[in-house]
């Protein structure tokens, strides 16, 4: 919403600068979000008087002035046909930067002669459109600055526009009287009282007007006046230079005033060419379907249940939204129909969003206008009209009254103190009150019926606070709770957090990737169904739920490599969602390698990562979780795992606490990544919580004996798992076998096609006595035994 | 006897390396070495003879015995040198390498947030980013025609033809949390609820996803100058600096009173400095919780009242750490990570 000083004077009696009315504004919740001043642009034009002017000798078209500057004589070279001895002429001076133009003025040489500066135009001040000569003013002194020349004799040029945001409560402050109320009551001046004068009616509106039963839910008043024998036009310079002033094209007189009035008094009107209306107005619902041509040269197909204004011909306005092309008002228009009526916000909301129109009358009905303000609006706009055009106007036509939304709370003085914190005499409050417009009455306050926003008690606070100025505002203690404070982490936070550092401690870079992703990449994961599509994608890359976390690192790793980055080591932690019900979301951790572990260097570490590397981090990362160290590896995951390279980190065949692996080919080629790539995918929700035991520790009782270690080989088929053996070995005897390691595999070769060498190492922990060779041979034999009835292995001669 | 102590002595210290030592030592105290065959004359001997040669030998026999040891450890320590000389390396050389990972700003930013909140008696909550639109709106005082609601840019949430439920939302702000935890914990309450929203924007300061953090402190005497001093002590604490702060009146359908607040900055080519100058930059909307949405949260308002408020983890981050874009904080280009990601053991705490 813009406004210019001026206009806010017509409303409010006061001398406070534009700096002191805009810092009020943004305190009293109106921000302002900027002011052009236009004398701050002027400021450095001076007046000169043009002594003599000459021909140049080289040029037809230029002349050599000498111009009486403050400091003397100086020579400025011009092209205008009107630069002549006599006139009063604005000029820049070398240093002054001209808007129009958009230059600064250096002193030049043209066609040989200097110039000290410019003689200007309207069009080079960004004051108009006139460049057919420069500008010659009827009065001033050499050397008076043109803002101030402006200023006396002409101020709307030089008048500053404010523009405010308006929060969606503050309808009423989308008329500049509004505003003006808001400021008389934080003390910047005083509201002026508004004259109204209505033209007596000499005849009966020849145009009835009428609201449908069903519509009077959406129109509780529509009021008209036709006035006959107008003489529309240009509206006056003054008004003219007000509406562009914020921003309006002027049109014509007669709808230059709906939009002046609109942007006075928060009225918004409508203006009919009464010749094109035929028979009476009528407010009803739409059928759907009907075709409507807007004012804005568009075509609307209008859904069931939309407010319009028919005539005999059909429908020619959308009530309170915009008005149509057959009865518009044109420049030839001689009888004009005035409308002022009351629509329903919720409805002009629906009907403004389905249609997508945006317009003055739609930002102020939908927010709510002065509900009694209808048929007042009407007369305003009429005197104006008369006033200007001439013309002779008729009764009023009134279908429907003014409805009755008046309302009152209860006032309690103390209420800001108890809710804000501040204090603030009861005097003050009450004054504050009265300004704004609320009736006080036996401890109520009566509700203004242009604040449609005032539902409550906790409004009225509001409104006394902020008139105050919460900028007064004093910090005060909130009291902390007793003693330590508590752990405020849930176990879930504490753990992702855990999670989080350890990944980053193995060697990952955290990634925070959008929650939307691609339908692609989110199909090769699983996901992309409608369940978890948006229905308003801000592009076809973000268009479904992420179903994994691994598209969005698997992405994100692609254009790091595209950029030459091909080790990396990324990881994520956050919420990946299995459907597009609230809480069909779970929390999970991924990281990914691909490429090398580290450049190329002189001790020869770097290798490309396999899978084992995922595991080892995973496991990591699930300890840090507190997950118990002792898993199931299992296959059979989800299909973007290579199918032979990847395990789940089991609790039981249903408790999945992780997978980690080499991705599938088809799913690296398809986002673009060089392999290898290889990954985990960790589950924090599926991790048991730990027995809430105390933090007591069980007792340290280190063995006393020294443990024996042994080492065996067996020959095993080739898809034979390490892990089994390792299970069966050590299931040989429980008691004594403390530990198995697997340190050695080896394929093919003497063992011929299809069968491979495992190697472990079996510590034996005695308890009560030291081992004799004897028993150990014993234990031996039971693991052999144990190892070659789960996997078919024998030991290896 | 004197001239076979001059030449073993004599022998000993030209011996250059350790098997001469040995040598020497089978000559002269093996069993069949000189010295040894002498010590074995001492049978033979009146006891005077051997009272007069016995200690000598003896004093003899230990001499060479120690000289020999003497000189081969003066032999190994010049063996050991000669060997250190060789082992000689390039220290200069890289070390073996290791991978350093780092912590998002987000999650830096978070933790840094909740540690402080954590010390004035705030839990932290969460909840589903996927929510209906009565929590995202409705319980929050915004009806579907309200303008707020329009201003939101809001994403939807497809539904299937013949499903006629209002399509669900992804979450525009985090307040949704804060109802279903009022809803599930009842007054008095102190939560701060950080996660990611969404808004259907995207331009040189917006990203449809972002990542916010909302307080609510409700109790029976909570006033918005309780508010005040939170922000203002926590902004300081963030900053590590007195951050002043200026509350401009506003509205938010879901407080009464609203505030924007403000916090004091000033601007040096270009960039922002936070807790100096006279400038003032918006940074967070705030206000007294409505009654009508602690109704709607099942908390009576006649007998509980309190703040909420609302701020951006990626500003604050961007504003500290001195961050200049905001899109590039989901684009994952590893230079951007090194660059302004945090050490993984660099916990925030409070105590330093």
């Amino acid at each position: 919403m813009k406004f210019t000083l001026s206009w806010l004077k017509d409303h409010l009696d006061t001398t406070a600068t534009v700096d002191e009315i805009a810092e009020a504004l943004t305190d009293l919740g109106l921000e302002v979000e900027g002011i052009e001043n236009p004398a701050a642009a002027l400021k450095d034009f001076v007046l000169g008087r043009v002594v003599s002017a000459e021909r140049h000798p080289d040029a037809d078209k230029l002349q050599i002035c000498r111009v009486d500057l403050p400091g003397g004589e100086d020579q400025i070279i011009c092209g205008a046909p009107n630069a002549r001895q006599g006139i009063t002429v604005v000029v820049a001076r070398p240093g002054t930067y001209v808007p129009g133009p958009d230059f600064t003025i250096g002193v030049g040489k043209i066609r040989g002669v200097e110039s000290h500066g410019m003689m200007c135009s309207e069009r080079e001040l960004g004051l108009g459109d006139a460049h057919e000569g420069i500008i010659e003013l009827p009065s001033g002194e050499v050397g008076q600055s043109f803002a101030d020349w402006l200023a006396e004799n002409d101020p709307s040029k030089v008048d500053p526009v404010i523009e405010i945001a308006i929060t969606p409560n503050r309808g009423d402050a989308l008329g500049i009287r509004g505003i003006a109320r808001d400021l008389s009551a934080r003390g910047i001046g005083k509201l002026k009282p508004l004259e109204v004068n209505a033209v007596q009616g000499g005849f009966d509106c020849p145009i009835g007007v009428e609201i449908a039963p069903d519509t009077r839910d959406g129109c509780p008043i529509f009021a008209g006046r036709l006035i006959r024998g107008v003489k529309n036009g240009p509206s006056p310079e003054w008004m003219q230079d007000r509406l562009r002033a914020l921003g309006l094209r002027p049109i014509s007189f007669l709808v230059d005033v709906t939009n002046y009035v609109t942007y006075d008094l928060n009225r918004p009107l409508h203006v009919f060419d009464a010749d094109k209306v035929a028979g009476n107005l009528r407010v009803h619902r739409a059928k759907g379907g009907e075709s409507f041509a807007a004012l804005d040269e568009k075509s609307y197909t209008l859904d069931h249940g939309m407010i319009v204004i028919s005539d005999d011909n059909g429908v020619e306005s959308l009530a309170g939204i915009m008005g149509g092309m057959d009865t518009s008002v044109t420049e030839e228009t001689t009888n004009v129909f005035v409308e002022s009526a009351l629509w329903n916000p919720v409805q002009i909301a629906l009907t403004g969003r389905a249609l997508r129109i945006h317009s003055d009358a739609r930002q102020r009905f939908e927010r709510g206008i002065d509900t009694d303000f209808v048929t007042t609006g009407l007369q305003i706009a009429v005197r104006m009209i008369v006033d200007h055009a001439g013309g002779e106007a008729s009764k009023m036509a009134i279908a429907g009254a003014t409805p009755d939304n008046s309302r009152a709370y209860r006032f309690d003085p103390k209420a800001v103190t108890k809710l804000v914190g501040m204090d603030i005499p009861v005097k003050e409050q009450r004054q504050t009150l009265d300004r704004l417009g609320f009736r006080l009455d036996d401890g109520m306050a009566h509700v203004p019926a242009w604040r449609s926003d005032i539902q409550g008690e906790a409004d009225l606070v509001e409104e006394v606070a902020r008139v105050a100025s919460l900028s007064k505002l004093k910090g005060v203690p909130l009291p902390r709770p007793e003693g330590v404070a508590q752990p405020m982490l849930t176990p879930m936070q504490a753990r992702l957090a855990k999670a989080r550092r350890t990944t980053a401690a193995l060697g990952y870079d955290e990634c925070v990737t959008y929650s939307f992703i691609d339908a692609e990449a989110a199909a090769l994961f699983g996901g992309g169904s409608d369940a978890t599509r948006l229905e308003n994608p801000i592009s076809s890359e973000m268009s479904h739920m992420r179903p994994d976390l691994l598209p969005g690192l698997l992405r994100a790793a692609a254009r790091n490599q595209a950029r030459g980055t091909s080790d990396l080591a990324l990881f994520e932690a956050g919420h990946v969602f299995f459907g597009g019900e609230p809480g069909e979301q779970r929390l999970a951790v991924a990281g990914l390698l691909t490429g090398r572990t580290g450049p190329k260097d002189v001790h020869g570490a770097s290798r490309p990562v396999d899978l084992f590397d995922a595991k080892a981090d995973a496991e990591a990362v699930l300890a840090s979780m507190g997950a118990p160290a002792k898993v199931q590896i299992l296959r059979g995951a989800e299909g973007w795992w290579h199918p032979g390279r990847h395990g789940r980190i089991c609790l039981g065949p249903k408790k999945v606490l992780g997978v980690f692996g080499e991705l599938h080919p088809k799913v690296l080629s398809a986002l673009d990544v060089k392999g290898p790539a290889v990954a985990f995918v960790l589950f924090p929700e599926e991790v048991p919580l730990p027995r809430q035991n105390g933090n007591a520790r069980p007792a340290f009782t280190p063995p006393t004996l020294q443990p024996v270690e042994r080492d065996f080989a067996f020959v095993v088929d080739a898809q034979v798992e390490a892990l089994t053996l390792v299970n069966a070995a050590a299931g040989a005897d429980k008691a004594l076998i403390s530990d198995v390691r697997v340190f050695d595999q080896f394929q093919g070769g003497s063992l011929g096609e299809g069968r491979k060498s495992v190697a472990i190492t079996v510590r034996l922990q005695p308890t009560d006595k030291t081992l004799t060779e004897k028993e150990i041979e014993a234990v031996g034999a039971k693991i052999v035994e144990k190892v070659a009835k789960a996997t078919g292995g024998e030991l290896r001669g | 006897m004197d001239d076979l102590r001059d030449r073993y002595l004599g022998l000993i210290a030209e011996a250059g390396d350790e098997a001469g030592i040995e040598d020497l030592r089978v000559r002269a105290l093996g069993k069949k070495g000189e010295i040894s065959g002498l010590m074995k004359t001492l049978g033979g001997m009146t006891p005077e003879e051997r009272q007069e040669k016995g200690p000598k030998l003896n004093a003899l026999k230990d001499e060479i015995a120690s000289a020999l040891a003497a000189r081969k450890a003066s032999l190994a320590d010049a063996a050991l040198e000669k060997r250190l000389e060789a082992e000689w390396l390039d220290v200069t050389l890289p070390a073996r390498p290791t991978r350093t990972g780092t912590i998002h700003p987000i999650s830096q930013v978070t933790e840094e947030i909740v540690a402080i909140f954590a010390d004035m008696g705030f839990s932290a909550a969460e909840g589903p980013q996927i929510e209906s639109d009565w929590y995202n709106f409705d319980a929050l005082n915004i009806p579907g025609h309200h303008p707020a609601r329009a201003e939101m840019d809001t994403f939807y949430t497809h539904r299937a033809t013949g499903d006629n439920r209002p399509p669900h939302v992804l979450r525009t702000h985090t307040s949704p949390v804060q109802i279903r935890s009022m809803e599930e914990n009842g007054a008095p309450i102190r939560i701060i609820c950080p996660g990611r929203v969404y808004r259907a924007d995207y331009d040189q300061t917006h990203t449809p996803m972002f990542h916010q953090v909302e307080g609510l402190a409700i109790g029976t005497d909570i006033t918005m100058a309780n508010l005040k001093w939170v922000l203002e002590e926590f902004l300081s604490a963030f900053f590590g600096k007195p951050v002043k702060t200026r509350f401009r009146a506003s509205h938010f359908p879901f407080t009464e009173p609203s505030a924007e607040v403000d916090i004091q900055c000033s601007w040096q080519d270009g960039t922002v400095k936070v807790g100096e100058g006279d400038d003032w930059l918006e940074v967070l909307g705030s206000g007294m919780v409505h009654p009508k949405v602690l109704r709607n949260a099942k908390i009576d308002p006649e007998k509980y009242q309190g703040f909420a408020f609302g701020l951006g983890i990626d500003r604050l981050a961007m504003l500290k750490y001195g961050i200049p874009d905001l899109r590039a904080f989901f684009e994952s280009d590893l230079r951007w990570l090194k660059h302004y990601g945090f050490a993984a053991l660099d916990v925030p705490t409070l105590r330093g």
